[in-house]
């Protein structure tokens, strides 16, 4: 069997490479370390496959002898779809343990820091409303004759508070 | 009637995408979970007894002939295997059902625990089917992927801690395992397992050696063999507790059986007799001196795991037809008698608040039921006569001496210690948590309990929730299994000894995959 001399270098210095950073203690480097690691073992089954040659496609029904063995290439895309998974995994449990970190068990029952905005900015445009509406109704008991195009469309102004007035649980991540 | 073969893999996985898509009505899930695990059962007592009567079923994945697709071999081995993990992964999926029934909060969301436990059913029953190494490989992880999910569910910083060091191990040992096909396809040119046995034999000395080694290293970080077993109890015991019975059941098994089927299938020469041996005398002393030392009772199971991981390595090193029988019994008793003890702590730790042994106290009036689950469960895995614990000693330790070298016979010392302080360590615990009167918890001076170490992690609350009949129905039931082995001993050996048969003459195997003979 013969092999690529750079292939098995690369995949030596990835495989030195990634033990050693996966042996620090912060998460992201072990994950980095696995990244390297594991597709270092991907090469290393590359590297099984022996010689180079033509791509394993069979066009005729003639056999070629430059083929090379299309096994280690399942295997190598089968690992490779297995390292995605583990790594989104991973990412995901660097990501809760950097926010259990951050803000400890506390950090899901947080409560809204900008609660006291919310209720700022809702309660002045109920006050805006509210004045509008004192406004609406000065400008009727005015004009006593009942001309329309002093009134605006009620709507509008309760309409701020509406959007402004967030749930709870759409703060809570 | 090999097209059930394939049904024990896509049963669980269907039905998982089907809990999945179910996850907002968590009553279907559940029926949904259960009935597929229900068909498992049924399907792999039906293939049990079948493959007992005609020898190995043999599945060609889309027709495509082995050694260029993917082969599934049930024997008889594959077989016991499917059944007892069948039947472990519905009891305590019903326990599971009965503790969500009390409490649906956030430790246990419901909704993603169905799929995932039923990707870690597939995945586990396609490891046991498996017949290439790949396709074992892709079996392993597909367990693994969803243990790191079961593990680190609810997210709490304990679960993320001890989820961890669980998930980089079992990546470490996961890359040596894929290093190590490597290496098997470069040196053979095939990884299916029947057309190895044939052409490992054939390889250099040093070359098996390696290959051999490294196929240990890899499945023993998974059955947490002594020098790598470091992993196992700081990470088991934090999962809830349906999860931590079924890690420790079938977990760590599943690595003994890929011990099993490798070194006898593909390295049948037994190079490693010596060296196995040591390793399993060492797991067997050291886990249990562990196990002596803690007072939280699940890590105590977790150690006494550990410890007992080495009567199935004594076995596999001895590695004659009788020894193989009797590591074969005893893996189906430990399977079942680990998962029901850890199912008692679940119980002992809704009822009496915590699995500490400083804090519990007057169980037996408390839980008079679960006493007495607990404490079979205790002599079953100390080893009492007529439990099965006891047999499957028995015939290894027989086992042993029909071989008869020094090494059997330090062994067999090793494991009469480890069993008795197995029994020590369990009676101590049934004597706290159960027999100890509930007044006298508070200054509880003994300097013996004093010198036990707590949980690290243990904030020292006790927090009583209540219990389903459901969850203890489970339980009793696991329990009655186990008996039901020790009266049943007769066939289950019988069975045990035709499978062990079957290991040792290898061509039973390659003649089921390969009729017309090896390629």
């Amino acid at each position: 069997m013969s092999a690529s001399l750079t292939l098995i270098v690369v995949m030596a210095v990835m495989y030195a490479a990634g033990i050693y950073i996966m042996l620090e203690r912060s998460l992201t480097r072990v994950l980095i370390g696995f990244l390297l690691v594991g597709n270092a073992t991907n090469l290393l089954i590359f590297i099984m496959s022996g010689r180079p040659g033509s791509s394993p496609i069979v066009t005729g029904t003639a056999l070629d002898d430059t083929m090379v063995d299309p096994v280690p290439q399942v295997f190598m895309l089968t690992a490779i779809v297995i390292n995605f998974g583990i790594t989104a995994l991973l990412l995901a449990l660097i990501y809760r343990s950097w926010w259990l970190a951050q803000l400890g068990d506390e950090g899901d029952t947080l409560t809204d820091e900008h609660a006291a905005e919310t209720q700022e900015t809702t309660e002045a445009a109920f006050q805006s409303s509210s004045d509008d509406e004192a406004a609406v109704q000065a400008s009727l008991d005015a004009s006593e004759d009942g001309s329309d195009d002093t009134v605006d469309d009620p709507n509008t102004p309760s309409n701020p508070a509406a959007t402004s007035t967030r749930t709870p649980e759409g703060d809570n991540r | 009637m090999n097209v059930l073969v394939p049904l024990v893999v896509t049963l669980p996985l269907l039905g998982a995408a089907l809990a999945l898509a179910l996850g907002r009505k968590s009553r279907y899930q559940v029926l949904v979970s259960v009935l597929s695990l229900v068909a498992v059962v049924v399907i792999s007592a039906f293939l049990l007894v079948l493959v007992d009567q005609q020898g190995p079923a043999v599945v060609h994945v889309g027709d495509w002939q082995a050694p260029w697709g993917i082969v599934l071999v049930v024997d008889r081995l594959s077989a016991i295997m499917l059944i007892v993990s069948a039947l472990m992964l519905l009891g305590v999926l019903l326990f599971a059902v009965g503790q969500g029934i009390v409490d649906s909060d956030r430790d246990t969301p419901v909704s993603i625990f169905h799929p995932t436990y039923l990707v870690l059913a597939a995945g586990l029953f396609n490891a046991f089917v498996a017949g290439d190494l790949f396709n074992m490989y892709v079996g392993f992880e597909m367990l693994l992927s969803a243990s790191y999910v079961l593990l680190t569910l609810g997210g709490t910083g304990a679960r993320i801690r001890a989820g961890v060091t669980y998930i980089v191990v079992s990546l470490i040992s996961s890359i040596l395992f894929l290093a190590a096909i490597a290496l098997i396809y470069g040196a053979t040119g095939t990884v299916t397992l029947a057309l190895l046995a044939e052409r490992i034999p054939a390889l250099p000395g040093d070359v098996q050696l390696i290959l051999a080694l490294m196929l240990l290293i890899a499945f023993g970080v998974k059955a947490a063999v002594f020098p790598v077993s470091f992993w196992l109890p700081d990470s088991y015991p934090t999962a809830p507790a349906p999860v931590t019975a079924v890690f420790a059941g079938l977990l760590t098994k599943v690595g003994v059986y890929a011990i099993l089927r490798t070194q006898t299938l593909l390295f049948p020469d037994n190079t490693l007799s010596m060296p196995l041996m040591i390793v399993a005398l060492l797991t067997l002393v050291i886990g249990i001196l562990g196990a002596l030392a803690q007072a939280d009772i699940k890590r105590l199971l977790s150690f006494t795991l550990v410890s007992h991981i080495g009567y199935m390595m004594f076995g596999i090193a001895l590695g004659t037809e009788a020894a193989i029988a009797a590591t074969i019994y005893y893996v189906v008793h430990h399977i079942m008698i680990q998962t029901t003890l850890f199912l008692c702590a679940g119980l002992i730790e809704r009822i009496g608040g915590t699995t500490s042994l400083a804090r519990l106290g007057g169980m037996l009036k408390a839980a008079p039921l679960v006493a007495v689950l607990f404490f079979i469960g205790a002599l079953n895995l100390g080893g009492i006569p007529p439990f099965s614990g006891f047999l499957g000693k028995v015939a290894l330790f027989d086992a042993g001496v029909q071989v008869g070298d020094t090494i059997s016979y330090v062994l067999l010392a090793g494991g009469a210690a480890t069993s008795l302080l197995t029994l020590y360590a369990l009676a101590r615990a049934w004597n706290m948590a159960f027999w100890r009167p509930r007044r006298d918890v508070e200054n509880y001076d003994s300097p013996m309990l004093n010198a036990l170490q707590d949980d690290p992690h243990d904030e020292g609350t006790v927090t009583t929730k209540t219990t389903s009949p459901l969850m203890t129905a489970a339980t009793a039931s696991m329990l009655v299994l186990t008996v039901s082995l020790t009266v049943f001993a007769g066939p289950a050996f019988g069975l045990a000894t035709r499978a062990a048969e079957d290991i040792k003459t290898p061509s039973v195997y390659i003649d089921a995959v390969f009729p017309g003979g090896t390629p």
